[in-house]
């Protein structure tokens, strides 16, 4: 059930590697600073490298006898993933040098930047010159440069632990690689009626980018689906309770030809016409490309903002105190995650205020779509805010949907110019809302900050695919290679592999406010209840005036949609100009219900850093005995009493009996 | 004259009780073999702004201490305020001397500082902190004032906080305020906030008093605060590094003693500060320093949400009332105008009301650990505006 760890055979300095885990090279008598102030202080370790990881193996780990409450299993506090490394650099002569393929020289010191924000200082001084050409570049080497997918440790960690049977149940996490998934939450949404799941995508008919099932509008044909390899085809995401529907579309590339974007033009008005007619809602686009930041513009940013977490020395981290705040703000980061926030409030509102689809357009939509359509579905579905909602949100909208993790994390350091933090933005997004309402989530940031370094662990195959074809073509192929049975990759969502249940304990929420469970009788009412506290009142009811508008509507889409691009029709002039505003402020004027909808605060003091995540390695920052983990740790401790309390109750109890 | 006098509310506990000098002090563990405990100020015939019970040296004769109150700023001598239980290291609070432009000496305060370095058996140096920036200090001098030179006190060490005066802090308050209403800054919030330097502030009087807990509690060196009168900043230095050393102190209870005890018995000038009553909006002697003191309280409170038993409505109770006159409590400037106004007994006491619903006040995650030192990490990377207070006003802005 679990992952099997090799005993180590010495005691002493041997490393702990998992299955199908080789060591590479080896480096011993280095030194490994604790705190690069000036003071030098450190201890002596083995520094080694595998196809997993980068490690540090202190030579006297007897020191080691207060362990951490909160722990992974797989990746100590001396590990790196290869995946997990930022950039590497050599000291030499005091001064730094980014170190990247072939060496000439070797560097009497080695900083090793990890995208988790660790920072790591090793001095190379007091090692053999053999063994500093070896490691030096095996690191650099093996963490990088560019990969072959199947050289991801993903693969040789798969077949040398085929016992991995995937124990970890369906139950929890919905999946998203079966018709009855999709069904299913069609289903747990309402949104049957309208929508239906295809099959058409089997055996990638469709297109390798396309999930092999998903769902449409029940009028879209087969015929459209396959005509253009689904671009131009609005894809379901998800109902809200009062029928309107959140979509994504993935657009035309920009064509020269003219006759053929005549013909793609023509095909999008046939499609908006189908999709506009009645039963269903107006329909609303927003083309994120033009609304939201690019891609270019999020990684510029978060490359600055991660800069000012990866401190050097004590020097470094009070200099930059007195400006941080301005520092902070010309990353454009926090302004960003702003963006996104307000972004998905427009959405909200226009789905629960104004009854209109909106269809989220983007040239792949596996990029800002996910970011917006999570986003939305999190502030609108108290499912997406449970672990398993939130869970198989991720699996829907990212994993199943074709983000493209391998890219955008350049996992293979394929290419640096698809790289960009698009998931991280997500969950930076969802962090905010965790932090404004504490009781509406079942899951703790603690949850969210290990997902972030779950990104990094090649021992899931949840991140580290472009797209549910890659993965099935590369199992496939993989498993008739092996004989002892189906070849498996593990899931992150099995948290049992990374932490034993006390660590779990840090991950769930024990003051989410749960939702109470209606019995039968009551649900109607119950369920009428919850949805007048989630709905604001209708500016528009279903009258012949909403038809003219509508038709109005769709005629000015279809102009525009003639014109040069498709155009955004969020906050368009034929809205009231405040209606955001005015959604905005009505609903927090009312007293929050944690099951209903939850708007982010966008105000300037609300949007906050993530303090957990990036400041968590930085020993200047640390609030020993403090923090929020404190809090949590008080409540676990109260849980643990009172369930002995309980225990020792029905103990008295039954002796009474 | 003020609501206060009129309140005619009733509540079940009495909150004028909370702090008594005396049973402070013993709890602290005093008086013993090296302190003790005098009577001199007892009609304030020593130090008008200093309350009646003060603890000194036991080597030091209630005429010495008469010789140093001549050579310090309103006679405002240093007088212990908290005992280190283990180190016996000492935390001392006072005015500047009146070197002046001359530099003068007094043998008297040489010989008095050196008394309280050698009660707890040190041999090395007295450390000095004055929470002024060092140009403020000198430029003291020509009023009269100044700081201690090494040549008349080679036996201490002397560092400048650079915290700044009551001037500027007011002014950053104003700032800060210009920034959150009516509308909460919309764009570049971040640099808007860093603009005022509210934080800045807050996180220089953090890092003094940090200083001064470590000095007393890992140097186990006595320490000697001032600054100018020593009613402001010292009141906020002393009550900061005590709130970091002793655990009572961050109780609900304890928290009440310390404001009673280092700001309103040691004559931090509430009157004047806030002036209750007064029309003069733009007076020169107004300003922030309780808030500020509060609002690092809070930073405290933020950083370590399971030491302190009380919660942060506990907190914005404190300042609700500080400006609202309906309990004697922060009302006059000094121990002794609060007798001669007969607050006691006219008034009620803010904690009255806050210790009759103590529950409301209490910090549910609050654990309990005796003897252990908080020390907040204070830097811009963990200060926070404390939104729940400066713009608890504002719709938008959510409210804990």
């Amino acid at each position: 059930q679990e992952i099997h760890i090799k005993e180590p055979i010495e005691k002493e300095v041997n490393p702990r590697l998992l299955p199908g885990e080789l060591l590479l090279c080896e480096a011993s008598t280095v030194y490994k600073y604790i705190q690069e102030d000036g003071s030098n202080r450190g201890t002596y370790g083995k520094l080694i490298c595998t196809n997993f990881k980068i490690a540090f193996l202190d030579d006297d780990c007897a020191s080691d006898d207060n362990e951490p409450q909160f722990k992974n299993k797989i990746i100590g506090e001396n590990d790196i993933t290869l995946q997990c490394v930022d950039q590497i650099y050599g000291v030499y002569d005091e001064k730094k040098k980014i170190l990247t393929g072939q060496l000439r020289k070797y560097p009497e010191k080695l900083i090793i930047y990890c995208k988790d924000l660790r920072v790591f200082h090793f001095c190379l001084r007091y090692t053999k010159e053999e063994e500093v050409k070896r490691i030096v570049s095996g690191i650099v080497h093996h963490s990088q440069t560019p990969k072959l997918l199947k050289r991801l440790f993903l693969f040789s960690y798969a077949s040398a632990a085929p016992n991995n049977t995937g124990k970890y149940g369906r139950n929890q996490t919905v999946m998203f690689d079966t018709l009855e998934d999709w069904r299913g939450e069609l289903e747990r949404t309402k949104g049957n009626v309208k929508y239906k799941a295809v099959t058409t995508n089997e055996g990638y008919r469709v297109s390798e980018k396309l999930p092999l099932y998903f769902v449409v509008p029940i009028c879209v044909s087969e015929e459209s689906i396959l005509k253009y390899e689904g671009r131009g085809i609005p894809v379901w995401c998800w109902s809200c309770h009062n029928g309107a529907a959140l979509l994504k579309m993935s657009a035309f590339p920009k064509e020269q030809d003219d006759s053929t974007s005549q013909m793609q033009k023509a095909f999008l008005d046939g499609i908006y016409k189908t999709i506009s007619k009645p039963p269903y809602e107006l329909l609303k686009t927003d083309d994120l490309s033009s609304s939201l930041p690019s891609l270019q513009d999020i990684q510029t940013a978060y490359t600055r903002f991660k800069q000012l977490f990866l401190i050097d020395n004590s020097t470094d981290f009070w200099a930059t105190d007195v400006k941080w705040f301005s520092l902070l703000e010309s990353t454009n980061w926090l302004e960003i995650i702003r963006r996104v926030l307000k972004k998905a409030i427009e959405v909200a509102e226009c789905l629960e205020r104004q009854h209109t689809n909106v269809l989220l357009i983007e040239e792949s939509a596996t990029d800002l779509c996910c970011v917006i359509s999570s986003l939305v579905q999190v502030m609108m579905d108290s499912y997406s805010r449970t672990k398993s909602g939130f869970q198989s949100l991720i699996q829907k909208e990212w994993v199943i949907g074709g983000h493209c993790f391998l890219d955008r994390c350049n996992h293979l350091h394929k290419s640096d110019k698809e790289e960009a933090p698009v998931f991280l933005l997500l969950l930076n997004c969802v962090w905010q809302l965790v932090q404004q309402y504490p009781p509406a989530f079942e899951f703790t940031e603690t949850y969210l900050t290990v997902l972030s370094d779950s990104l990094y662990v090649p021992i899931f195959s949840t991140f580290f695919f472009n797209s549910q074809h890659q993965k099935d073509t590369n199992v496939s192929g993989e498993s008739l290679k092996t004989e002892s049975g189906p070849f498996r990759f593990l899931t992150v969502w099995d948290w049992s592999v990374q932490f034993d249940p006390k660590a779990q304990a840090f991950l769930n929420n024990p003051l989410y406010a749960e939702k109470p469970k209606p019995e039968k009788s009551q649900r109607k009412t119950a369920r009428f209840k919850h949805q007048r506290q989630l709905s604001l009142p209708l500016t528009q009811t279903k009258s012949s005036t909403k038809r003219g508008f509508f038709r109005e509507e769709t005629d000015h889409l279809i102009k525009n949609l003639l014109g040069k691009r498709i155009g955004k029709f969020i906050n368009s002039s034929d809205e009231p100009p405040n209606s955001f505003r005015e959604f905005y402020d009505s609903w927090h004027r009312k007293p929050v219900d944690y099951h209903g909808l939850l708007l982010p605060c966008i105000d300037g003091p609300e949007i906050k850093v993530w303090a957990q995540r990036y400041l968590r390695w930085i020993p200047e920052a640390q609030l020993h005995g403090g923090g929020t983990i404190a809090t949590a740790a008080k409540i676990l401790d109260l849980m643990e009493e009172v369930q002995s309390l309980q225990v020792k109750m029905d103990e008295e109890h039954s002796q009474v009996i | 004259l003020f609501f206060a006098f009129a309140n005619e509310e009733k509540f079940s506990e009495n909150g004028w009780m909370v702090y008594n000098p005396m049973s402070e002090y013993r709890r602290q563990g005093l008086p013993n073999g090296r302190w003790r405990v005098t009577f001199i100020n007892e009609h304030y015939g020593l130090c008008d702004t200093y309350p009646s019970l003060l603890v000194v040296p036991y080597n030091a004769t209630d005429d010495d201490l008469k010789k140093v109150a001549a050579f310090r700023s309103r006679n405002r001598i240093p007088v212990l305020s908290w005992i280190h239980p283990e180190t016996q290291a000492v935390i001392m609070r006072c005015s500047q001397p009146l070197v002046g432009m001359s530099g003068k000496r007094n043998k008297d305060d040489e010989r008095y500082l050196d008394i309280i370095r050698e009660a707890n058996g040190q041999i090395s140096k007295l450390t000095i902190y004055d929470a002024r920036p060092n140009v403020n200090a000198v430029a003291n001098k020509a009023t009269g004032g100044g700081y201690e030179g090494e040549d008349a006190y080679p036996n201490a060490e002397l560092f400048f906080l650079d915290i700044h005066n009551i001037h500027v802090m007011r002014e950053s308050l104003k700032k800060l305020k210009d920034i959150v209403y009516p509308n909460v800054e919309e764009s570049h919030w971040l640099s808007s906030l860093e603009s005022t330097h509210w934080l800045e502030h807050i996180k220089l009087v953090l890092t003094g008093a940090i200083q001064v807990a470590d000095k007393v509690s890992s140097g186990r060196s006595s320490v000697l605060v001032h600054c100018s009168d020593g009613w402001d900043r010292t009141a906020q230095l002393t009550s900061l590094a005590m709130l970091m050393l002793d655990s009572y102190y961050r109780t609900i209870e304890g928290f009440e003693v310390l404001v009673q005890k280092e700001w309103i018995s040691f004559g931090h000038k509430f009157a004047s500060r806030i002036g209750h009553g007064d029309k003069n909006h733009a007076d020169a002697d107004r300003s922030p320093i309780f808030l500020q003191f509060i609002d690092c309280v809070w930073q405290m409170s933020k950083q370590f949400p399971t030491a302190f038993e009380f919660n942060e409505q506990f907190l914005i109770t404190i300042l609700d009332h500080l400006y609202s006159c309906r309990f004697g409590t922060f009302l006059y400037n000094s121990e002794s105008l609060r007798e001669k106004e007969k607050v006691t007994e006219k008034t009620l006491s803010l904690w009255s009301l806050i210790n009759s619903e103590k529950s409301k006040y209490t910090n549910p995650f609050y654990t309990k650990e005796l003897n252990r030192a908080l020390y907040p990490v204070a830097s811009m990377r963990h200060l926070e505006l404390w939104v729940s207070y400066y713009i608890r006003w504002n719709p938008r802005i959510r409210q804990q």
